[in-house]
């Protein structure tokens, strides 16, 4: 059993929801990644998703492009991210992680390398914004036999069709974008949500974590009434770029700890 | 399948093109896909295509016998495809026309677009205002500084600019923040890409459009020249006034196609906007083609004098068309378009876009080295009115 397989399974026997950060490896500085990751795990985290920054992020936000943008001034790229994945592991072995990023660093890399490494270095999952399923049928064998998860999005717009073709292909959990937009976009439309989770529901087994719009407890919440998994990403970045890379980490811990007791509540 | 038969269902060229997007985008492209396929076989839409073409663009555009500056290069001749001579001074207003009227039969009421050098934003701008939609169009900030006089032009013609701040800020950002708009907006707006790239069909689509250029050639040709030209020269940014012309000589083995893409201050400086020349495949804005790109595979910064081949990417049927050996690549300096935008002006009264320089430059490289009755066509994709600028201060003056 995977990673992440198992981490929900806890949940499930627990009746608790899985709380997923995003926070962009490398913002504010490549020496604060990991520190903010355990920082993460301890505010009650149960996956971590980290972002590999990318110059083109089509589908984020300005909070998202500024936190990718300010990483690259660092130089970090698919293989440093991976260091950091690996020096987390030192200390976590249990938290699921999952990378999150667009497809053209992977490709530079070389899908096959990409894959063996990420798995060596610990990874469990993961995202591809711009590798829709059928665009990487050979990508998603390679990485789940090598146990990594790749995970799939769907949005408001995804047909009931669309949503089977995805469902079947994705492993570890199903990500339902919850607005028509960008990261960070706006506010989370929570009665879309509410109407669209039993359509994904029927069409998968799969865990269904819910992200783009949560900026709150009391948004993450109502998410969560519905959804196996709340995402949390522009908020945390967002808190990120105002505390300063002295803060962050004490910043991040507070932001987290009341949506964790909300999603327990 | 024939080259010609290209893209496949899922709009790829060989392992380029495809449809590589965030989820919320992909009901659009399929209603978008399903659309268009509609509209091509309904002859109806051909019809007001054809018409707004001949009527309000002024096709067909000549073919120019260019006799004095061929006598002058003292080898093949030369002929020029006038599309400089179209309504908004550019191949542009083709596509920008097709996709319009889709949007319109889709009940679009707001269309946006990207634009680099200003050209396809004011393309896109003119047929918002003459069909009367809501046009907002993206460009970087940069360019906006470049490019001061489009953008006075599309405000005239009732567009918002909105500018980007993100990235270079440049053409491959105003596509990254269009494509953000879109994500965003899809219910009501319809996206113009200006180019044979993004995600399928918009290159199979703009080529489509495009190809009146060379669907002219085809019939002017043996009129004015007695044959088909041993050779179709256009340059290469993301390749749609190139696959234009292109696309219907694919089949005319005899016919070599030849891109010409911006090498800058020169490839080995790395200042410069060749992808097929000098680049690598990757996946960006929604297809896998040749890409500009670091080691990381992060997406590097062009250059070129010509904000129209300031581009990291390329259409995927040039990249398809180069790995199959149908056309081939080449790249031409900032200071060869130069001289050839300055030959054109000298010796035949033509002041061509400094995008099209390039396709005109390569041309002045090979033609004194073949015969005479040799014949090279050159795509002139637009004329250099909105260079004024650029080619002044070049010169040291300001206007």
């Amino acid at each position: 059993m995977s990673r992440i397989q198992a981490r929900f399974e806890a949940l499930r026997k627990a009746k608790r929801k899985a709380l997923i950060p995003y926070i962009t490896a490398g913002d504010p500085t490549p020496a604060l990644t990991v520190p903010l990751m355990r920082a993460l795990v301890e505010a009650g985290s149960d996956i971590l998703e980290l972002g590999v920054p990318f110059s083109d992020p089509m589908a984020d936000g300005p909070v998202n492009q500024r936190s990718s943008e300010r990483a690259l001034k660092h130089g970090v790229g698919l293989g440093d991210v991976l260091g950091m994945v690996r020096d987390f592991r030192h200390q976590n072995s249990q938290t699921p992680l999952v990378l999150m990023g667009y497809a053209n660093p992977i490709e530079a890399t070389g899908v096959e390398k990409f894959v063996r490494e990420a798995k060596a270095a610990g990874v469990d999952g993961v995202i591809v914004v711009d590798y829709p399923p059928e665009e990487c049928v050979e990508f998603a064998k390679l990485a789940q036999q090598a146990g990594i998860d790749p995970i799939f999005l769907l949005a408001p717009t995804s047909t009931d069709q669309r949503i089977q073709e995805v469902a079947r292909a994705g492993s570890g959990y199903l990500y339902y974008v919850s607005l028509r937009g960008v990261t960070g976009a706006g506010h989370i439309d929570l009665a879309d949500v509410a109407a669209h989770i039993p359509k994904i529901r029927a069409a998968t087994r799969l865990p269904i974590g819910v992200g783009f719009g949560i900026r709150d407890a009391e948004s993450a919440r109502r998410v969560a009434q519905t959804a196996d998994a709340v995402v949390i990403g522009s908020r945390i970045i967002q808190e990120i770029e105002d505390a300063g890379a002295d803060q962050a980490v004490a910043r991040v811990k507070a932001l987290l700890r009341p949506i964790r007791e909300a999603l327990d509540a | 399948m024939r080259m010609h038969d290209l893209p496949d269902a899922r709009g790829h060229f060989g392992p380029y093109g495809g449809v590589f997007v965030a989820e919320t985008l992909t009901h659009a492209l399929e209603l978008l896909l399903a659309a268009y396929a509609q509209a091509r076989r309904d002859p109806a839409f051909e019809a007001e295509f054809r018409y707004d073409l001949k009527h309000y663009v002024g096709r067909p555009s000549p073919v120019y016998h260019a006799k004095r500056w061929s006598q002058m290069l003292g080898g093949a001749q030369i002929y020029l495809k006038r599309e400089d001579l179209n309504h908004t001074g550019a191949h542009k207003i083709n596509n920008t026309i097709g996709q319009a009227l889709l949007a319109r039969r889709m009940g679009k009421p707001r269309v946006i677009a990207e634009t680099g050098a200003g050209m396809h934003g004011v393309a896109t701008a003119t047929v918002a205002a003459r069909y009367g939609m809501q046009c907002v169009v993206y460009m970087g900030s940069e360019d906006i500084k470049r490019q001061a006089q489009n953008v006075y032009r599309m405000k005239l013609l009732g567009a918002s600019v909105v500018p980007v701040e993100s990235g270079s800020r440049t053409l491959k950002d105003a596509l990254n923040e269009a494509m953000r708009d879109w994500v965003t907006n899809v219910d009501n707006t319809f996206y113009i890409i200006g180019t044979v790239a993004g995600p399928h069909p918009y290159p199979m689509m703009v080529r489509d459009f495009q190809s009146v250029i060379g669907e002219e050639c085809k019939q002017q040709m043996p009129e004015l020249a007695g044959r088909q030209p041993d050779a179709v020269i256009a340059c290469v940014g993301g390749g749609s006034n190139a696959m234009g012309i292109f696309y219907p000589y694919i089949d005319f083995e005899g016919v070599r196609l030849i891109g010409v893409e911006a090498a800058g201050e020169g490839l080995a400086t790395g200042r410069h906007a060749a992808s097929l020349c000098a680049g690598k495949p990757g996946v960006l804005h929604g297809n896998r083609t040749y890409l500009l790109q670091d080691a990381n595979g992060q997406i590097i910064e062009t250059h070129s004098v010509s904000a129209g081949l300031d581009y990291p990417g390329v259409g995927p049927e040039h990249a398809w068309l180069k790995d199959a050996g149908r056309a081939e690549y080449v790249a031409v300096t900032d200071a060869d378009a130069l001289r050839a935008f300055s030959d054109l002006c000298h010796y035949e009264g033509i002041i061509p876009a400094l995008e099209s320089a390039h396709a005109v430059a390569y041309a002045a490289q090979i033609a004194p080295a073949m015969a005479k009755d040799r014949i090279l066509l050159v795509n002139l994709s637009g004329r250099g009115d909105k260079d004024m600028h650029t080619v002044a201060e070049r010169a040291g003056l300001r206007l």
